[in-house]
C-alpha cells in the first residue's frame, strides 16, 4: 500500500475516534440538564417564593423570602429527626438480616445460588405499593402475627399496624435487597483461600471475619447502607400506610405540603433542605468509612 | 513466642487416608518427614500431593489415619491451632493490608510481643524493606511471592508447606526464587514441605524428593537416587526422561549381568538387581548415552548401532532420536555431530534395573500437564 493510500484511510479513522466519545455523552447529558439541573433549579426559586395573597389559589410570587427556609425547620425538624432516625434503624436492620444471607450465597450456596438471587429479586415484580399495602393485611390485628405474638403478650401496644415498629419493618422489608445485592457483590469478590490463609496463620473463625472478611466487604457494606438509607429516608409511603399520624416522615410532610396544601414554598425548602443534609451526611459517612483505603 | 516452644519436630504422616466420594486421593500414606529437612512431595496433577499438604495444614479433614508432630497427634486440631504455616499457591495475600500488615498477621493473631522488631528483621531477610507501605497488588510475582514466604515464616512454624509456590514465576524468576528459597530454610533451619509438578525444581531445592502416584508413594530418597536409581517405570519417566530396554538374562559376567536384547547383549551391574535369570527390564538416561565411533578403543562396553531419525538442539545439547535396527527409538544428549549411521554406547554402572512386571509407559505423559 502506497504512502498516499494509507494516510487518506488513517486520518478519517483518527478523527472519528478523537469526536466519539464527546458525542456519546451528549444525551446523558443533555438529559440531566433538562430533567435535573434546570427543575432543581425551579425548585430553588420556588423554594423562595412568596405568597401572592391569602389562599394558595393565588398562586405566588418571585421572591429571596429565606424564612420560607427556617419557618419550615421550626415547625419540621421533628419529621426530619424521625426521617433519619426510622431509616437509620431500618439500615442496620438490614445490614444485620442481609449480611449473613449474602455471605451464605456467597460462601455456601453453590447450587442454590442462583435460585435465592431469583428469590431476592422476584418482589420486585409486584408493585412496592401492593407489597406494602399487603403487609397492612398481614399486620391487622385480627391477623395471624398479632394474635400469635399476643398470646405470648409480646406486644406492649398489643398491636403492630399504626406504630413505628410496622413502619420500620415496612421499611426494612422494602429495601432489604438493595442491601443484600451490594453485599453479596462485594462477599462473592473475596477470594476463599483468603480466609483459608488467615486460619492458616493462626486466626479463630471470629478473627478470619473482622480481619478478612469484613474490612474486603466493607464496598458492599457502605454502598448498600447508602442504598437503603437513602431512599429509606425519603420514603413516604411506609408511614402513610402502616404508621399512625405520630409516625409520619418528612417525605409524608413534603407530600402533604405539595399535593394537599398546596404550599410550594414550604415544600421546596424542606425538599431542598433535606437532600442538602443527606449529602452532607453521605460525604461523612463515606469519609469515615473511606479512611480505611478500601480495596 | 517461639522460644517457649520446644525444637522443630519430625512429622509423621500415619496410614493417612483422604477420600472424596469414591475417588481416594492419598491412599494409606504413611511418611517422616525429618526436622530441618526440605522435603518435596513430587508428582502429576491429580496425584494427592496439594491434599496432603492440606491434611497437614488442617485445610482438609483425613478420612482415615493420624498426623504427628513429634509425639502431638495433631490430626484433629484446627488449623489456627497447629505450628504449621502455609505458603498458598497464588499467595492468597491479604489485598486490604500493606505488606508489613501482612507478615505482622500471624504475629499480631497470637498477640505477640514486639512485633515491630520481628516484621522488620523478616522484611530484611526476603529484602523487600523498602516495599513495607505497600499493598500486594502493586508489587511484582516476585515479591509478592517473598511477602507469601516471609508472613508464613516469621511464625516460627515447626513445618512450612509450599503449595507450588513458584507456579506463577516466569521460569527465570523461578530458577531465581529457587536458590532463594534454598537459602531462607538453609538459614532459619525450619522443616521445608513443597509440593510440586515440576521435577528439575523439586531436584533443585529438595533433600528428599517422595515421587507420588495417584495417591501413593511411588519412590522416596534423594534426588540423587531417585533420578539415577528410580525403582518404578513412574518415577523413571516422570523424572526426565528415559531409555527402557526388555531382554532376557543369558548370563553372568564378573560383576555384571548380561542381558540378550533382540540382537545384542548389554551389560548390567549385579548390584543394580536381585534378577539372575528370565526376563528382565533396564534404563538409561539419554545423557549417559553416548555417540561413539566404533573404529576408536576404550569405548563404553555396551553398544548398540542405529541411524539418527531427529535431532532437535535444546540449548546445552542436542537431543538425537536414534532407530535401531530393531526398530526402537533411544534417546541421546550429547554436542553436535554429524554421521546419520551412530553407535550408541553407555557404561554398564549407569543402567538401572526396573521390575519387569508394570506399565513401562507409566509416568510418560503427566510430566507437564497442570
Amino acid at each position: 500500500m502506497s504512502i498516499a493510500q494509507e494516510s487518506i484511510i488513517k486520518k478519517p479513522i483518527k478523527k472519528r475516534f478523537k469526536r466519539t466519545p464527546y458525542l456519546l455523552v451528549l444525551p446523558g447529558i443533555g438529559w440531566l440538564f433538562l430533567f435535573f439541573l434546570f427543575p432543581l433549579s425551579t425548585l430553588l426559586a420556588t423554594s423562595l417564593q412568596k405568597p401572592a395573597g391569602l389562599s394558595p389559589d393565588d398562586g405566588y410570587l418571585p421572591a429571596f423570602k429565606v424564612s420560607n427556609y427556617t419557618d419550615a425547620l421550626a415547625e419540621y425538624y421533628p419529621q426530619f429527626f424521625r426521617a433519619f432516625l426510622y431509616s437509620g434503624i431500618a439500615s442496620v436492620v438490614c445490614l444485620l438480616l442481609a449480611y449473613p444471607i449474602a455471605y451464605y450465597m456467597a460462601f455456601r450456596a453453590r447450587k442454590y445460588r442462583n435460585l435465592m438471587l431469583v428469590l431476592i429479586v422476584a418482589p420486585f415484580f409486584a408493585s412496592f405499593l401492593l407489597r406494602t399495602n399487603a403487609w397492612k393485611t398481614i399486620l391487622s390485628g385480627d391477623g395471624l402475627v398479632v394474635s400469635v405474638l399476643n398470646s405470648f403478650n409480646l406486644l406492649p401496644q398489643e398491636r403492630i399496624l399504626n406504630t413505628s415498629l410496622a413502619v420500620i419493618a415496612g421499611l426494612v422489608y422494602n429495601f432489604l435487597p438493595f442491601m443484600i445485592l451490594p453485599l453479596y457483590t462485594s462477599l462473592e469478590k473475596i477470594d476463599p483461600r483468603l480466609i483459608e490463609a488467615a486460619g492458616d496463620l493462626y486466626s479463630p473463625p471470629s478473627q478470619r471475619f473482622w480481619k478478612v472478611v469484613w474490612p474486603l466487604s466493607l464496598p458492599g457494606v457502605i454502598s448498600g447502607t447508602l442504598l437503603t438509607f437513602i431512599p429509606a429516608s425519603g420514603d413516604y409511603i411506609n408511614a402513610e400506610l402502616l404508621g399512625s399520624i405520630k409516625d409520619k416522615m418528612i417525605g409524608n410532610v413534603i407530600q402533604s405540603q405539595f399535593i394537599d396544601l398546596r404550599d410550594y414554598p414550604t415544600a421546596s425548602a424542606l425538599s431542598f433542605t433535606f437532600m442538602a443534609v443527606i449529602l452532607v451526611m453521605i460525604y461523612l459517612y463515606i469519609r469515615k468509612a473511606g479512611t480505611d483505603d478500601l480495596v | 513466642m517461639a522460644s517457649n516452644r520446644p525444637k522443630v519436630e519430625d512429622l509423621h504422616l500415619v496410614n493417612l487416608t483422604k477420600s472424596f466420594g469414591d475417588f481416594k486421593a492419598v491412599d494409606n500414606l504413611t511418611l517422616t518427614i525429618p526436622a530441618g529437612s526440605f522435603f518435596a512431595l513430587l508428582g502429576p496433577s491429580g496425584c494427592g500431593k496439594t491434599t496432603t499438604l492440606r491434611m497437614v495444614a488442617g485445610l482438609e479433614e483425613p478420612t482415615s489415619g493420624q498426623i504427628k508432630l513429634g509425639q502431638d497427634d495433631i490430626t484433629n486440631l484446627p488449623p489456627y491451632k497447629r505450628w504449621v504455616n502455609t505458603v498458598f499457591q497464588s499467595y492468597a495475600l491479604f489485598p486490604h493490608l500493606t505488606i508489613y500488615e501482612n507478615v505482622a498477621f500471624g504475629l499480631r493473631r497470637q498477640k505477640a510481643k514486639d512485633i515491630d522488631n520481628q516484621v522488620k528483621a523478616m522484611l530484611e531477610l526476603v529484602e523487600l524493606t523498602t516495599q513495607a507501605q505497600k499493598k500486594p497488588q502493586q508489587l511484582s510475582g516476585g515479591q509478592q511471592q517473598r511477602v507469601a514466604v516471609a508472613r508464613a515464616l516469621i511464625n516460627e512454624p515447626d513445618v512450612l508447606l509450599l503449595d507450588e509456590p513458584l507456579g506463577a514465576l516466569d521460569l527465570k524468576l523461578r530458577r531465581q526464587m529457587q536458590l532463594e528459597l534454598k537459602r531462607i530454610q538453609t538459614e532459619v533451619g525450619i522443616t521445608f514441605v513443597h509440593v510440586t509438578h515440576d521435577q528439575e525444581e523439586a531436584m533443585t531445592m529438595a533433600d528428599t524428593i517422595a515421587v507420588m502416584n495417584e495417591g501413593k508413594i511411588e519412590q522416596m530418597g534423594s534426588p540423587i537416587q531417585i533420578y539415577e536409581h528410580p525403582k518404578t517405570a513412574f518415577v523413571a519417566n516422570f523424572l526426565g526422561q528415559t531409555n527402557l530396554f526388555e531382554g532376557t538374562v543369558a548370563g553372568i559376567e564378573g560383576d555384571e549381568l548380561a542381558v540378550k536384547v533382540k540382537d545384542v547383549t548389554l551389560y548390567v551391574p549385579l548390584s543394580s538387581t536381585e534378577i539372575r535369570s528370565g526376563r528382565i527390564v533396564f534404563g538409561v538416561r539419554p545423557e549417559k548415552v553416548k555417540i561413539v565411533d566404533q573404529g576408536k578403543t576404550g569405548l563404553p562396553k555396551n553398544q548398540i548401532s542405529g541411524s539418527i531419525k531427529l535431532t532437535a538442539f535444546v540449548g546445552v545439547s542436542t537431543q538425537y532420536e536414534v532407530i535401531t535396527n530393531w526398530g526402537q527409538e533411544i534417546s541421546a544428549f550429547e554436542q553436535n555431530i554429524d554421521p546419520s549411521a551412530v553407535s550408541l554406547g553407555w557404561e554398564p554402572r549407569h543402567s538401572f534395573v526396573l521390575d519387569p512386571d508394570q506399565d513401562l509407559t507409566a509416568g510418560l505423559d503427566t510430566s507437564w500437564d497442570e
